[in-house]
């Protein structure tokens, strides 16, 4: 079932074109990996994703439902979390206080799904009245994505979480996307390709602005011309 | 001694309304990044409008309602229909709201007449006590105590509640809170009606506090309210607090020890501060 279809958007930042027609579909209950270059568009996608970059044409539908004329909150409130490249976390509040202004409802469902986050990232707990500005790069990111899974999401963006990670907070980081594919559908955006060829079920590569390639990521992992050409992989 | 007192108590009650203009201001400049030169009118209109229902009703705590009412309503006209058009382009924000400024201070002349309106006080605010040399007067008291209870009122919405949390948010990343699912739009209105009712409230305590009121108040204490944000640091509500107190005190002191230099002691404050803490007392680096 297609959970999400993008359907030739452009964008303009300012003056600048940036997207010059991306399109691609998220199937329910996978991880979808966005690749290219730097400055290939794959942030501003996103962010086009979650409204924070109107398009100017095209269209993109979540659920059927068309949802790019949205302002971003309800884009948000249709059931879609957004984690920033730069983790967007709130560094004077407390880390309780980020997941207090991220759970839009104080339900049985949503305050288990808080637990279920306090499991997975523990020292999130154990840091739980500190200030978030005072988190390693890896806790911040943990918290964004907490921030992102603590409400009812059915599909979450995330921009590049192992920028700027030691190894092992890659793989921690890793390991928890594994663990939340069981419950929600994700788009990733990753320039790690390790990371993004060990998690990522389909692909589709961006170039200058438009979707180039599209496959399954066990395919991409053995084309070793392809990940030259607009990858940069040797 | 007595008389270092006298100009302290004088001091903590001018910084008491000068926050109230000036607690509004950081608010929206902090969240919403708007450079409000209207704020001072709000003042001036809360005063005015205060003091008409004053002399209407003869009840100077109604007199208090109605100019918040008026601040409150005007503010949210104002955001709703002259200020979120211009959000994103600052010079228009400064052109628009500088306009609005003198529209709302002839608008008070034509309501209310182009002369001075003298104001008193409810005989139960009008006495004083002699404590030992220190006289204190009721009334100031009374604005220091308002002061007081807003601070107090202010830190709670901000510390406690699920909108101070989305404000103090909001002063960090605004974009990461609307991703949240959160219409920040909507916090902006609520955040500009505060701002103006408070500095409405301000007006309405300035009244019998100067005794005399004119159309001009609001540009005159609009620029001190921004002399007070910009030293306390832009957003910070302690800041401005802080900043208030020592502008009322220094304010009072300057006036009596050297009245030459007391017009350019605000001026004189800001340059000290901004030159060793440019992002102001307490605001972001």
């Amino acid at each position: 079932m297609t959970l999400l279809k993008v359907d030739r958007i452009e964008t303009y930042i300012d003056q600048y074109h940036i997207l010059q027609g991306v399109s691609f579909e998220v199937k329910k209950g996978g991880v979808t990996v966005l690749l290219g270059r730097n400055g290939a568009g794959k942030t501003t996608t996103l962010r086009s994703l979650i409204g924070l970059n109107p398009i100017a044409t095209g269209a993109i539908t979540f659920k059927g439902e068309t949802i790019h004329h949205l302002p971003t909150y309800e884009i948000a409130r249709k059931g879609i979390g957004y984690v920033p490249e730069d983790q967007g976390v709130f560094p004077e509040l407390t880390i309780e206080e980020n997941l207090k202004l991220a759970m839009r409802k104080t339900d049985e469902a949503t305050l288990e799904r808080r637990d279920w986050i306090l499991q997975l990232f523990p020292d999130l707990k154990t840091f739980w009245k500190k200030p978030s500005g005072l988190l390693s790069g890896g806790q911040k990111q943990m918290l964004a994505i907490a921030r992102a899974c603590v409400n009812d999401n059915e599909l979450l963006l995330i921009d590049e979480p192992s920028k700027g990670l030691a190894p092992i907070m890659v793989d921690k980081v890793m390991s928890v996307i594994m663990e939340m594919k069981q419950r929600v559908t994700v788009v990733l955006v990753e320039q790690n390709f390790y990371m993004a060829s060990t998690i990522g079920d389909d692909y589709y590569i961006i170039d200058d602005g438009r979707t180039v390639h599209t496959g399954m990521m066990k395919e991409l992992k053995e084309n070793e011309a392809l990940k030259k050409e607009y990858l940069g992989i040797a | 001694m007595d008389v270092l007192l006298n100009l302290t108590i004088n001091g903590i009650a001018t910084g008491s309304l000068i926050f109230l203009l000036a607690a509004g201001l950081s608010l929206i400049f902090g969240l919403m990044h708007v450079l409000n030169f209207a704020h001072g009118a709000l003042f001036a209109w809360g005063a005015y409008f205060g003091v008409w229902i004053y002399t209407q009703t003869g009840s100077f705590i109604v007199g208090i309602l109605g100019a918040i009412v008026i601040g409150a309503v005007l503010g949210w006209l104002l955001e709703r229909w002259i200020i979120q058009p211009v959000y994103t382009n600052t010079m228009s924000q400064i052109q628009v709201t500088m306009g609005l400024l003198l529209v709302m201070n002839e608008c008070i002349k034509v309501f209310f007449g182009p002369n001075q309106v003298s104001v008193q006080l409810p005989s139960y605010l009008n006495e004083s006590w002699l404590l030992g040399g220190v006289i204190l007067i009721k009334y100031r008291l009374f604005v220091i105590g308002v002061g007081i209870l807003v601070f107090l009122g202010l830190q709670y919405m901000l510390k406690r509640t699920r909108l101070g949390l989305i404000v103090r948010a909001g002063v960090m990343n605004k974009e990461m809170v609307q991703a949240l699912g959160i219409n920040i739009k909507k916090v902006f209105l609520y955040v500009f009606i505060l701002g103006s009712g408070m500095a409405a409230l301000g007006g309405m305590l300035f009244a019998p506090y100067s005794g005399v009121i004119h159309a001009e108040i609001g540009m005159d204490y609009g620029i001190l309210a921004f002399i007070v944000v910009v030293i306390g640091g832009m957003g910070s509500m302690v800041g401005s607090a802080l900043a208030a107190l020592l502008v009322g005190v220094l304010g009072a002191f300057a006036t009596f020890y050297v009245p030459s230099v007391a017009l350019a002691v605000n001026m004189l404050l800001m340059f000290g501060v901004l030159m060793f803490r440019p992002a102001g007392l307490l605001g972001r680096g």
